[in-house]
């Protein structure tokens, strides 16, 4: 467009007779420049109803690119419905043959539906059918999953186990950085709550209790559960997304191979074995975080601190803990393989499933969270 | 080339009857009827979208059939309990358009996942085995590498060792050449020739690549976007030759012998 300034592009009017109207293009239509909009060629024909030609000519034309096709396109089809005949003149030949292109194949109407506008019902009647399907899914896959666990406990199930190497050392030692940034800092936030209200009755040192029940108890579970939805259960749906989209789930498929021997079992083995132990870890050092705000603020000793702990805290309770951990454990690897394969054959569908494994994860571990509490006050655990 | 064979003796190896293919209510294809004779090499060709991926999916078994029956020599394939499907996908090699490779393996162990599943080999044959037929696609030495480390048209041939790796009685094809350079394609085409000449085995092949489809093809079938149904079949060079349905032929000769009536807009044909 550089170079030499061109002519903005303009439409003027002129009657030529009662019936036709003469419609000239002038100047540079280009994307960028302010042009006239279709609608000012229509109000002309509103306004004068009698109008049953219109005549557009284009000989003083400068410059032109897909704006002026649109532009044109629009009018011809307003043309076309009002009843007006529309004669072009002098158009570029470039423009002809593209109007032409786009006009010789009518538009296809019986393909797909979508995008129009559905009523309330329909919507929720399709989201309620969608639900019940999901949930119908869901419950399978699950039943799938303890079928062939049941299986491979009594033969040998097909899986690599180079793979299942590989995941352990995902799912465990490379969780540990972010599990110990987490721990920590939650240990030492229960642990600034509890002092400033304990602080009020001289009994600083019942930190060590909170800090050390909280951990144990609920947080060391809770927080190493949502860390590995969102970081091993994420990958483990974008992985087997990704090979859905590769056709690699129809080739174990059609070799005979069970993608939940091959796939699913090993990532829930991996998530078996590794989350309590992580969850362990979790709660010790959320302590160490508590015991840096007892030793840093509250002037009691690390002795003490870990003493104190020590009283607090029986095995009911860490093994109260570490079990949740594990039916967290088990929900983000099944929430992370159930949307993989689920996922559809299309990069955002995998973005899609990732989120989702996040999503389904977390509230898996939230509902069981509470579950877990009822369960404890009624057995008073 | 494709000629000296067909003096085999015919018997069915995959046959098709009153097959309905759809999405939901969405009917993709129906009534389709046609036999794969062993030893074929069988052309399934078509326009951009009329089913021909969704026709591979329901005779590889991953996409069960609204309605009709598709048979493996006498066994209804749709009707036996999975073990036994699985036990017949076992014989079969599938080529898939993108390779499908498992991306978390290398190209040997690609190949070798089928024999360990499946045979009684010991590791050192195996290894064997798998260089011989890495070999037998032009990757001799690419043993170690992993699937995103190679070209798209090296991944589609180790996806090919992988299909050869049981030695199948069948080989399924998906759109070999796209994607490949038209020298890479050619070579994959005399591949194929030469597995059919060497091992007997029955190659069906999905492609709309015409060079290919002449050179290989002595069987096919065409399926239709419209009508959604089999509009022609038999070898592509007597239809190509005989047959008197246009879409047919304007598809065979690339639009080069469409009859003018049929110049409309440019879509059908260019107009200028």
């Amino acid at each position: 467009m550089g170079g030499a300034m061109q002519a903005q592009g303009t439409i003027e009017f002129s009657s030529m007779s009662d019936d036709t109207l003469q419609a000239t293009i002038s100047g540079s239509w280009k994307i960028g420049a302010s042009l006239p909009s279709p609608a000012t060629v229509l109000t002309r024909l509103e306004a004068d109803q009698g109008i049953r030609d219109l005549v557009m000519s284009a000989s003083e034309l400068q410059g032109w690119d897909s704006t002026l096709l649109t532009f044109i396109s629009n009018i011809k089809r307003e043309c076309h419905s009002r009843g007006i005949r529309l004669e072009l003149q002098g158009l570029p030949q470039g423009v002809e043959r593209l109007l032409h292109l786009a006009t010789a194949v009518t538009e296809k109407k019986d393909v797909l539906d979508t995008g129009r506008r559905k009523s309330f019902l329909y919507v929720v009647g399709k989201s309620t059918i969608h639900f019940g399907t999901s949930t119908v899914e869901m419950l399978s896959f699950i039943g799938d999953v303890t079928l062939t666990v049941i299986k491979s406990l009594g033969g040998k199930a097909s899986f690599r186990r180079i793979d299942l190497l590989n995941l352990i050392e995902e799912c465990g030692a490379h969780s540990l950085p972010i599990i110990t940034l987490i721990s920590v800092l939650v240990g030492l936030i229960l642990a600034f709550v509890g002092a400033v209200q304990l602080k009020l009755f001289g009994a600083q040192i019942y930190v060590a209790n909170l800090v050390g029940i909280a951990m144990v108890r609920e947080m060391g579970a809770l927080m190493t559960g949502i860390i590995m939805a969102g970081r091993t259960g994420a990958a483990f749906a974008a992985q087997i997304g990704t090979m859905q989209l590769n056709e690699e789930i129809d080739a174990l498929k059609t070799l005979g191979i069970s993608p939940m021997e091959f796939l699913v079992l090993p990532r829930l083995l991996a998530m078996v074995l590794m989350i309590p132990l992580l969850c362990l870890y979790a709660d010790l050092l959320g302590i160490l975080g508590g015991a840096i705000v007892g030793v840093g603020m509250l002037d009691i000793t690390l002795v003490q601190y870990f003493t104190q702990t020590q009283e607090a805290l029986d095995l009911t309770n860490i093994s109260l803990g570490v079990f949740k951990g594990l039916i967290f454990g088990i929900i983000v690897a099944l929430a992370g393989c159930m949307r993989g394969l689920q996922s559809g054959r299309s990069a955002s569908a995998v973005g899609e499933a990732a989120t989702s494994a996040v999503v389904t994860a977390i509230v898996g571990i939230i509902v069981s969270d509470g579950i877990f509490a009822v369960l404890c006050d009624v057995l008073s655990i | 080339m494709s000629r000296q064979l067909e003096k085999k003796d015919k018997t069915p190896h995959i046959t098709v009857s009153d097959l309905t293919m759809a999405y939901g209510d969405f009917v993709i294809q129906k009534d389709m009827n046609f036999t794969v004779n062993r030893g074929d090499i069988f052309i399934v060709m078509g326009g951009s979208g009329c089913g021909k991926t969704t026709l591979l999916r329901h005779l590889i078994g991953l996409k069960r059939p609204v309605k009709g029956k598709v048979f493996y020599g006498d066994t209804s394939f749709w009707d036996v309990e999975e073990e036994e499907r699985n036990r017949i996908m076992r014989r079969c090699g599938i080529l898939y358009q993108g390779g499908a490779l498992w991306s978390s393996m290398t190209l040997a162990e690609n190949v070798a996942l089928p024999l360990e599943e499946y045979t009684d080999l010991s590791p050192g044959d195996i290894g064997e085995i798998v260089s011989l037929k890495l070999a037998m696609v032009g990757l001799a030495g690419y043993e170690e590498f992993y699937p995103s480390e190679l070209s798209g048209g090296m991944q589609k041939r180790a996806g090919l060792a992988r299909a050869m790796a049981l030695d199948p009685e069948i080989l399924f094809f998906d759109e070999p050449s796209a994607g490949l350079d038209p020298l890479s394609a050619r070579r994959l085409d005399d591949l194929i020739l030469e597995l059919r000449a060497g091992l007997g085995t029955t190659v069906v092949v999905i492609t709309h690549e015409l060079p290919s489809i002449f050179a290989i093809g002595n069987n096919s079938i065409f399926l239709d976007g419209e009508s959604r149904t089999i509009i022609a079949q038999g070898d592509p060079h007597k239809l190509l030759a005989e047959t008197d349905v246009p879409k047919v032929m304007e598809f065979l000769t690339r639009g080069e012998a469409i009859p003018p009536v049929a110049k409309g807009g440019i879509w059908n044909r260019m107009s200028t």
